[in-house]
């Protein structure tokens, strides 16, 4: 193998695991480490420097981080990244001083942003500072877009939702609420410099089986619904509910039945617990409140007696792959009847665009979904982005703000009469080392054995009150102590120098798991076969050097499960290896990729 | 020296032996060496033996004396019997050992200075009764603990740190343990391990008195430009005489090797040294050729590795002695000691 080129901020970035899988590139390592000296908010704006909201993302984030998280591979659980934003957001001071400063005279470029969620929000965080007019076109009365109407308050209180989304908006953005854009050459004529679509994917699919139309108003579809209850249109459900779909929102809309009176509730699923779409944690937590999920259940019809829903009928499916297509099938074994009062469907979101007049340059798909260019965000009609769940379907709020980010930059070097592509400004890094002295690092090196710390939940007896009782109670200071020191610090990465080494063995020998190989080179496939422990996770890279000094064989290292203890650098004769603190330095709107300035 | 303990974690792809332990079932505490050391190399080839060995670690008996190699036991198989004695006497305590227990394995871990000078007189005794054990020189011609004066290992004309040549004649363990009758004779590099692991394995399993000096460079005090014992220089002199496979009696023995290349050399319990490549004119099992080769190829200036003589008859300490087929340690106190009555009875024989 040709030796690994460290010096391109890719490949130590991979190894932070965390911060890759983060579509906003979070520096996770670093704002644990800030949490662990009780520097909250310090931790706090790390993370909004990347990801705006923590407050919001630290209790509702998807976490792509986790399931990417190394020390799942290590010891099966990965660090409580989420919670842990959350310890950061809850316990830091006002922050109103660190906000930068908005330039009085503006730069005279107008942008228009459609709907305010995550991502319009992101483009005006990252544009007010540059001295832009940002105008948001808000459809509903509130701010928050789909954080606020579907995410209901036991899970994300209005309060700090409201505080992070203020940040914003207090820097002067001018927002007009209750004002649903119907045109967008309407839009175009009043003379915007750039307009943003950040309209989410505000439609609830339909389920078109017999009885729909009949049993209409029993039967509700669960963004719209969630939304009426967000807004207290609607305050009651009936005791027997079925909720039809096993995705998130679906958890979102059993629970808050729970807490609007139902007693009986099944959330019913056409497929398996392997194939639900729900995070693993959402499907736990209401199954803690006794909600029933049933498995291989496919809607049938709806069942009326004297006009009025009385029940749904189910096949009772299984499911095997089809050879040919390779395609789950179901063979239908029977059919069954579930009495109800209501049905709550959700069963996925889609986009909606009546709004945008087909001939005024932007063309559309054959999904009817807008030609969106995956780097600039930028429509087939200059001068107009879509980002967020607007662009390419449903993804999640952290998907959503790395978009904002993105169009925020295109947006800015649009304006200033910049390519979008060529001036988009690189990420870089940089590596410093951590050592501070003959065996102390800059970071907590020792191994913490810790389990994953779990949430506590506010009583079952209690949360059932109201609807606004937030049901995790947040790490207590204990548990925060424990999660904290789980992180391994994959971004103090292991550097090395092959010109020093001597060939010694000694960091092979006190590799915990065996992760170093002093070898003769080979391709990648032969190397894999030859080293210390089987490194057969092929989505870990192997870092290898340059020929060394006494005998031109190569350091060879497996990433896979490196737990960054830094005791090849401490038994390192020669200094050789080096633990050296990696920060990805990441580009802004109108700004050149730098490090957060959080210290 | 480092100060957190190393992470209890292990790489959940590297299987267990047959016993079902795991490689770091067979470490120790952390080392105290200095970073670098060469006998911390050593140490990880033998938790590598033991455990590839599947040797229970309560059939292991690890002894030592004085100095930085002495302080090696404790650095692997924590669960293993072991004795550090005093300075140069290792030989002595592993010989009373097995002469009370003689189903342990034993492993002697000793340097340059413990064995070639103050406990000189001890290691020839311990080949010369042919006590079954591996005996471990780690070898880096230097006085570590005292800050690197040479020690009787060092050769003439090697530097010290401050660049003084040293002008004593070496006592070379390799030459003395061939003279002296020992029954296997071995030297390995702590920096070759694919070397050292199996002359370690055949060493351990070798009944008599095995020998293995190991060339362990010393980071601190002798690992510079002008030193004969360092890193650098032992790769550039060093010679592999015959690269040899330890082929344990469990293993099906495969026949891809090439014919008429090789000797194979059948130890007393069923396992097999197979020598890979050996010149015409030596033959490991006489030691008169044996020590030819080792001499000729030493004048030229070259540091001679491998196993160089096998005795593999078999015959140990024990066996001279024909003691009885149970160790003592396991015999009733009755049956070891036959009572005041015996006793006279047999001293009035000698009257």
């Amino acid at each position: 193998m040709q030796p690994t080129d460290v010096g391109n901020p890719d490949y130590y970035h991979k190894v932070v695991d965390c911060q890759w899988g983060c579509p906003a590139h979070t520096n996770v390592p670093e704002y644990i480490r800030l949490i662990a000296n009780g520097r909250y908010t310090d931790s706090f704006w790390l993370n909004r420097s990347s990801n705006v909201f923590p407050g919001i993302l630290g209790r509702t984030c998807d976490r792509p981080c986790e399931p990417a998280c190394r020390r799942t591979r290590v010891d099966g659980k990965p660090v409580a990244i989420c919670r842990l934003k959350r310890v950061a957001a809850d316990l830091r001071d006002p922050t109103d001083d660190r906000l930068p400063e908005i330039p009085v005279v503006k730069n005279g470029k107008r942008i228009a942003l459609v709907g305010c969620g995550p991502a319009s929000l992101t483009v005006c965080n990252d544009l007010m500072p540059l001295g832009y007019e940002c105008t948001i076109f808000e459809a509903l009365p509130r701010s928050g877009g789909l954080m606020r109407t579907n995410i209901p308050a036991f899970r994300l209180p209005v309060a700090v939702l409201e505080e992070e989304i203020d940040m914003i908006l207090d820097m002067g953005v001018e927002i007009h609420y209750n004002t649903r854009i119907e045109s967008m050459e309407e839009l175009l004529e009043e003379g915007y410099d750039a307009i943003f679509v950040g309209t989410g994917a505000p439609k609830g699919k339909e389920l078109n089986i017999p009885g729909r139309q009949e049993a209409a108003d029993n039967i509700h579809i669960g963004i719209e619904w969630l939304e009426a209850v967000h807004f207290g249109h609607v305050d009651a459900i009936g005791e027997r509910v079925l909720v039809i779909g096993v995705g998130n929102t679906a958890m979102d809309c059993c629970r808050t039945s729970k807490r609007l009176g139902g007693t009986d509730i099944k959330v019913m699923a056409r497929k398996s617990r392997p194939y639900f779409k729900a995070s693993p944690w959402e499907l736990e937590d209401a199954e803690e409140e006794l909600v029933e999920i049933v498995e291989n259940y496919s809607p049938k019809r709806f069942v009326l007696e004297d006009g009025r829903l009385v029940g749904m009928e189910f096949e009772l499916v299984s499911w095997h792959k089809d050879e040919e297509s390779g395609r789950l099938k179901a063979t239908v074994h029977d059919t069954e009847f579930l009495p109800c009062d209501d049905v709550i469907l959700a069963i996925g979101q889609d986009n909606a665009f009546p709004w945008i007049e087909r001939d005024i340059g932007i063309e559309f798909n054959h999904w009817d979904m807008p030609e969106v260019d995956r780097t600039t965000f930028m429509t087939t009609r200059e001068g107009i982005f879509v980002g967020g769940d607007a662009a390419w379907g449903p993804e999640n709020i952290i998907w959503a703000v790395e978009h904002g980010h993105q169009a925020a930059i295109s947006i800015h070097n649009y304006c200033q009469g910049l390519s979008l592509t060529e001036d988009r400004p690189p990420q870089d890094h940089n590596l410093i080392s951590a050592k501070m002295g003959m065996h102390e690092w800059a970071y907590s090196n020792d191994y913490n054995p810790s389990p994953r710390q779990k949430m506590k939940h506010v009583e079952l007896v209690r949360r059932f009150e109201e609807l606004s009782i937030e049901v995790e109670m947040g790490f207590d200071p204990e548990q925060t102590a424990h999660e904290v020191e789980r992180c391994l610090n994959c971004d103090i990465q292991t550097h090395f120098e092959a010109k020093l080494c001597i060939e010694c063995d000694a960091c092979i020998d006190i590799c915990p798991v065996h992760c170093l190989t002093i070898t003769v080179n080979g391709d990648e496939e032969d190397l894999r076969t030859r080293l210390m422990a089987p490194a057969e996770n092929l989505t870990q890279d192997l870092m290898v050097s340059e020929g060394l000094p006494q005998t031109g064989r190569v350091m060879v290292k497996d990433e896979d499960l490196c737990v960054h203890c830094g005791l090849c650098a401490e038994r390192c004769p020669t200094a050789a290896w080096d633990m050296r603190k990696f920060e990805l330095m990441i580009p802004y709107a109108g700004q050149e990729a730098a490090c957060p300035t959080h210290v | 020296m480092t100060y957190i303990p190393k992470p209890a974690v292990r790489h959940p792809g590297l299987g267990a032996n047959e016993l079902g332990l795991h490689l770091r079932d067979y470490e120790g505490t952390i080392s105290t060496l200095c970073a670098g050391c060469g006998h911390d190399s050593v140490t990880a080839a033998i938790i590598q033996a033991f455990y590839e060995l599947s040797i229970p670690p309560h059939r292991i008996a690890k002894m030592s004396g004085i100095g930085c190699s002495a302080k090696t036991p404790a650095y692997f198989v924590d669960e293993a019997h072991g004795f550090n004695g005093v300075h140069g006497r290792m030989p002595a305590l592993a010989t009373g050992a097995n002469a009370a227990n003689k189903d342990l394995y034993y492993i002697g871990i000793s340097g340059d200075g413990d064995s070639l000078s103050i406990g000189l007189g001890q290691f020839c005794h311990a080949i010369r009764r042919n006590v079954n054990m591996l005996y471990v020189l780690e070898n880096n011609g230097v006085y570590g603990l005292t800050k690197g004066q040479f020690s009787a290992s060092a050769d003439v004309g090697s530097r010290s740190k401050r660049g003084v040549p040293n002008k004593s004649e070496p006592i070379d363990p390799v030459a003395l343990a061939l003279t002296l009758g020992a029954t296997f004779v071995a030297r390995g590099f702590s920096g070759d391990k694919q070397q050292l692991l199996p002359l370690l394995k055949a060493g351990l399993m070798h009944k008599g008195f095995a020998f293995l000096d190991v060339i362990s460079p010393c980071v601190t005090f002798n690992d510079h430009v002008g030193s004969t014992k360092s890193y650098l220089y032992t790769r550039h002199h060093g010679h592999e005489l015959v690269p040899v496979d330890f082929v344990p009696i469990r293993s099906e023995i495969s026949a891809s090797y090439e014919k008429g290349s090789r000797t194979s050399i059948t130890m007393h319990d069923g396992s097999m040294v197979r020598f890979r490549k050996v010149p015409e004119d030596y033959d490991p099992t006489d030691r008169l050729s044996a020590y030819e080769h080792y001499r000729s190829l030493q004048n030229r200036g070259e540091v001679v590795t491998g196993l160089l003589y096998l005795d593999p008859g078999g015959e140990d300490m024990h066996d001279d002695n024909a003691t009885t087929s149970t160790p003592l340690a396991e015999m009733a106190y009755e049956d070891l000691c036959p009572g005041s009555e015996q006793m006279d009875a047999l001293m009035e024989e000698f009257r």
